[in-house]
């Protein structure tokens, strides 16, 4: 019998287990202990989804959904699951690091390899990006005024696209090794002769479906904005979310290609013997690494954006003010969009290029920066004249404007080639983009949770765990990363699992106390959203505008009908739905209704996830009875798909009437509440704007009053 | 080190004034040539010089967050979205800051451009990144070292760099910053140390189990030293030929530097013309000897850049 015909290169050694008896480490123990932790999360989840007979509803209601707001529930779970793994990671990692001075740790060199390509990946294409986009497809749509996006099922099948790499990585965990090559899995360390082996194979399929399913989001989130916003909603009408959500799709789609390109060229490397990125052969490696920060920097612009998106909602709804600034704020988005395209060799000034070269690069780098300061400004500014209050989602904003401009300015320092020279490849260089990626795209992501959580549950979160958590992640994070700017200058290199230097441990251990506070602030969050699904009675703001809203979303019901809009609004202004609070307009009933379409479930997402999965298992460990089934059945999927002509059904007038009127009846049943109420009981969705509390006009557009109180 | 007038000076004690004491023979906190020397000053004028845009954020956020909070002094104005001056000053401002810098950095990276060479004829070294150590030959002392690299002071050097194996990336922190070394390709560093001691350089590029302990000792000495050095170091009878080099081919970390009293001249475009289109795996053959006449194939080599 050839087991490898049914196999492939899988054999009993290749479970993570086996490590630990063969040879027992500490370092082997915590790799089947993460293992075990992943095999047991599973069968937990089976076992739950058994016991609780949520299996039908959960195929029924969720995984063949294709609502909009579902698929971006969906896109933010993925999200949050992958993270609480890559962030535990990242963890060990400081304690490795902090334990290494003068010994070798705790973790053997390939596990640390291992845990910072991991954690890298997993943050970027697993945490990063689904986090955008579940919440580009959860809000986009409701707040330009349209009932879904423009191509629903595409939509939910970038979402099984991208958990099925996420399935794919944590795969990794239990079956072979995980690529050491980092995110970045610069070849020709990554080529089959340095990393034979199934673990850049991993890290090619992974990311491969990941950015698959990016180019798909990136095609349908650029249409849905041209083609579906509600009428009078001109682009300079949108909410700045939707620019930002604009630019990150026409990003994605011009940025995801390169790196789908890459991958696919190093697995041709490696699987067929071609000689694109190899040492021999007439292979060049410094084609990666232009392609792969072709895709590289826009990532990063890609990352940031909505949450510069998020940030415009925030600070204007809770400075109860408009945005300052607006044409600026598009402009300067539109500028960061496109010069992203133009700074990516400043990943390698190292490389050996000219020096003319390397200052374009750099002076393009810098331009860069400017239409970022001015957001910043505006942002600052929109809080002039506003009553600024101190909610979870505006302590991170805070937070943001303040920690992010510092790693504006060691952005500004790295675009020098002179200073790179001498920071790349160092802590100096992690401390500068985890500065950005997490006070900016993570926090920013945790504040839009905070935020909208109520539009999509019906519910607020619970106010003072939110604080909590957030004054554990926003210290957490300075203490994490600052001491690794001053480690990076002393010559500390990134990627290193010990170290020989001893004045490295004090600046060590202050990052690995900010881990612990770190670690602290997410379990906070976890202990905030299960203490607030409790208190779910308590916190309910079902009406819809529980922090006094601005743009169309906050127009509906919480959680919005799977129409979301019954009859599509009519815009004549920015913050239609707040100017419409200021007229009286808001909640008047529609003079007629009329039937709606949407589209059915449909179980082609799915499945299309599922054979996606096991063709890239199968590619990885060369299972190719696997790789050739699930090939063929993905595309039978499609096939089948594609006869199928009863795609939507049509929701009844009758029924969105009742629906729409039984929520305006409670809204004018309900007293507004003012913002002083706003984290109390009373809240349930209906908001008094903020000055108009006397009720009469006494605000006119544009005067200035005092203070009332 | 240059002075850039009384900003420069000021930029260039800050980090030094912030952790007294910290000494770093591995880091360009403590140069020992002029280039390091420039990187760090630049560095503080580059940080002084983003303090335009930085400090009127720390200072006016907390000002307005106390005057603008809810129950604050501040006028309500819900309304109010623009105003010509601060749009000119939020753009203006930055624009300028870009220029400034954008001028600074020019000047810098084309002063210290790594390919620039520091003076006449400088000392070449040929440097080969091996998995987990470099190899150093000397062509105009004919010796050669493992993870020991020999300097004389106040001379200009030239370190011509490949790499026998994947990319890594050389860095003498204390000289000058780090270049890549790509197999089949060839960079470039110009360094000049002004004082002697013994440096820590290093790889920087995450290559395998052996990455962490990549590092050799870069010892500066008088030029009277560096060449009894060089004496002393022929007098070894080890040597370093085709058959040696595949051998160092193997991954391993060396503990001790090792050196070689002589090596095959030629070695060094023997190792990047392996990697040339038609050789078989040039990987496996690197560093072969005989057939090809070393110098034949350096017009049609590659180089990284140049």
């Amino acid at each position: 019998m050839n087991w490898e015909l049914i196999f492939g290169q899988i054999t009993w050694n290749s479970f993570v287990f086996a490590g630990a008896i063969e040879n027992p480490s500490l370092s082997e123990f915590i790799a089947s202990g993460a293992g075990t932790v992943a095999v047991l999360g599973a069968l937990a989840s089976v076992i739950l989804l058994t016991v609780k007979r949520w299996w039908v509803p959960l195929w029924r209601d969720w995984l063949t959904s294709v609502d909009h707001k579902k698929v971006g529930i969906m896109y933010i779970v993925t999200a949050l699951v992958m993270f609480a793994r890559a962030v535990i990671e990242g963890a060990l990692m400081r304690a490795q690091q902090l334990s290494a001075v003068d010994n070798s740790g705790f973790l053997s060199a390939d596990h640390f390899g291992q845990l910072f390509s991991t954690h890298g990946t997993i943050m970027i294409f697993f945490v990063a990006m689904p986090f955008i986009t579940g919440l580009m497809n959860y809000v986009m749509p409701l707040q330009i005024g349209a009932r879904d996006v423009s191509f629903p099922l595409l939509n939910a099948i970038s979402l099984m696209l991208t958990i099925a790499g996420a399935i794919l990585i944590m795969v990794s965990l239990v079956i072979g090794q995980f690529s050491t090559g980092g995110w970045t899995a610069y070849p020709p360390f990554t080529g089959i002769h340095f990393s034979p082996g199934e673990g850049v194979d991993y890290w090619i399929w992974a990311v491969s479906l990941g950015s698959i399913g990016s180019t798909l989001t990136g095609l349908n989130f650029a249409v849905t904005i041209y083609k579906k916003r509600c009428p009078g909603m001109t682009l300079f009408r949108m909410p700045l979310f939707c620019w930002t959500t604009l630019c990150t799709s026409i990003l994605m789609i011009f940025a995801m290609a390169p790196l789908t390109v890459a991958t696919v060229m190093l697995a041709l490397d490696r699987y067929a013997g071609f000689h694109f990125f190899t040492n021999g052969a007439g292979g060049n490696m410094m084609n990666y690494a232009n392609l792969f920060w072709l895709f590289g920097h826009p990532e990063v612009y890609i990352l940031i954006l909505p949450a510069f998106g998020v940030w415009s909602e925030v600070v204007s709804t809770f400075s109860s003010k408009r945005i300052y600034g607006y044409t600026s704020l598009v402009y300067a988005t539109m500028c960061i969009a496109v010069l992203s395209f133009a700074v990516w060799l400043h990943h390698f000034f190292t490389m050996g290029q000219s020096a003319d070269v390397n200052a374009v690069f750099g002076i393009a780098t810098m331009v860069i920066g400017v239409p970022t300061g001015v957001k910043v400004y505006d942002w600052l500014l929109t809080m002039v004249g506003g009553r600024i209050r101190f909610t979870t989602s505006m302590l991170f904003h805070i937070n943001f404007l303040l920690t992010f401009i510092l790693g504006g300015m060691t952005g500004v320092l790295l675009a020098n080639p002179g200073i790179d020279f001498q920071v790349h490849n160092t802590l100096f260089l992690v401390a500068h983009f985890h500065n950005m990626i997490i006070p900016g795209v993570l926090f920013g992501m945790f504040a839009a949770v905070q935020f909208w959580f109520p539009k999509a549950f019906g519910f607020r979160l619970h106010e003072g765990l939110g604080r909590a958590s957030f004054w554990c992640f926003a210290p957490g994070f300075l203490l994490a990363f600052f001491p690794l700017y001053w480690l990076g200058m002393m010559g500390a290199t990134r990627r290193t699992y010990m170290w020989t230097d001893p004045a490295y441990l004090p600046w060590l251990a202050l990052a690995m106390a900010g881990a612990v506070l770190i670690l602290t602030g997410f379990g906070l969050m976890v202990t905030q959203i299960v203490v607030s699904v409790r208190r779910r009675a308590e916190l309910a703001a079902p009406l819809g505008d529980p922090w006094d809203g601005r743009a169309l979303e906050w127009s509906i019901p919480s959680p919005p009908p799977a129409w979301n809009f019954a009859v599509l609004p009519d815009v004549s202004s920015r913050d239609p739905f707040y100017e419409a609070k200021k007229a009286g307009t808001a909640y008047r009933s529609p003079e007629a209704y009329e039937d709606i379409e949407v589209p059915r479930n449909t179980a082609t997402a799915p499945l299309i996830g599922l054979f996606a999965c096991a063709w890239a298992f199968g590619l990885v460990w060369h299972i190719w009875w696997l790789v050739v089934v699930s090939f063929v059945l993905m595309w039978a999927v499609v096939i089948a798909r594609s006869f199928a002509s009863d795609t939507e059904e049509t929701v009844p007038a009758a029924m969105v009437k009742a629906a729409n009127e039984a929520f305006l009846a409670a809204v004018r049943a309900t007293p507004g509440v003012t913002r002083d109420q706003e984290m109390t009981a009373a809240n349930r969705g209906r908001a008094i704007p903020e000055g108009w509390e006397g009720g009469a006009s006494i605000l006119t557009s544009g005067a200035a009053v005092g203070v009332s109180r | 080190m240059k002075s850039r007038g009384i900003v420069g000076l000021l930029a260039a004690a800050v980090p030094a004034l912030a952790w007294p004491g910290v000494a770093c023979a591995g880091s360009f906190l403590e140069p020992a040539g002029p280039i390091a020397a420039g990187q760090i000053a630049h560095f503080g004028v580059i940080s002084t010089l983003m303090l335009i845009v930085i400090v009127p954020m720390f200072v006016a956020l907390p000002i307005v967050l106390l005057r603008y909070r809810r129950g604050g002094r501040g006028a309500y104005r819900p309304d109010w979205e623009f105003n010509w001056v601060l749009e000119i000053l939020i753009w203006g401002v930055p624009v300028v800051l870009a220029f400034a810098l954008g001028t600074a950095l020019w000047k810098h990276t084309l002063q210290h451009d790594p390919y620039r060479p520091l003076g006449p004829e400088p000392l070449v070294v040929e440097v080969v990144a091996l998995d987990w150590k470099f190899l150093f030959l000397y062509p105009e002392q004919g010796v050669a070292t493992l993870d020991l690299l020999a300097l004389p002071e106040n001379r200009p050097v030239t370190l011509k760099l490949t790499s026998g194996t994947v990319m890594q990336s050389f860095i003498i922190p204390s000289l000058a910053g780090q270049i890549y070394a790509m197999a089949g390709m060839q960079t470039q560093l110009n360094v000049l140390a002004d004082k002697t001691g013994d440096l820590v350089g290093r790889n920087t590029q995450y290559n395998g189990l052996g990455f962490a302990t990549q590092s050799f000792k870069t010892s500066v000495m008088s030029q009277e030293a560096f060449e009894a050095w060089v004496e002393a170091t022929k007098a070894q009878t080890a040597a370093l030929d085709a058959a040696g080099y595949q051998a160092l081919l193997k991954p391993s970390v060396v503990s001790e530097p090792v050196l070689y009293g002589n090596f095959t001249p030629g070695l060094f475009d023997q190792v990047i013309a392996s990697f040339s289109p038609g050789m078989a795996q040039g990987h496996a053959h690197a560093g072969m000897s005989a057939s090809t006449p070393p110098h034949h194939d350096h017009d049609h080599m590659q180089e990284a850049g140049r």
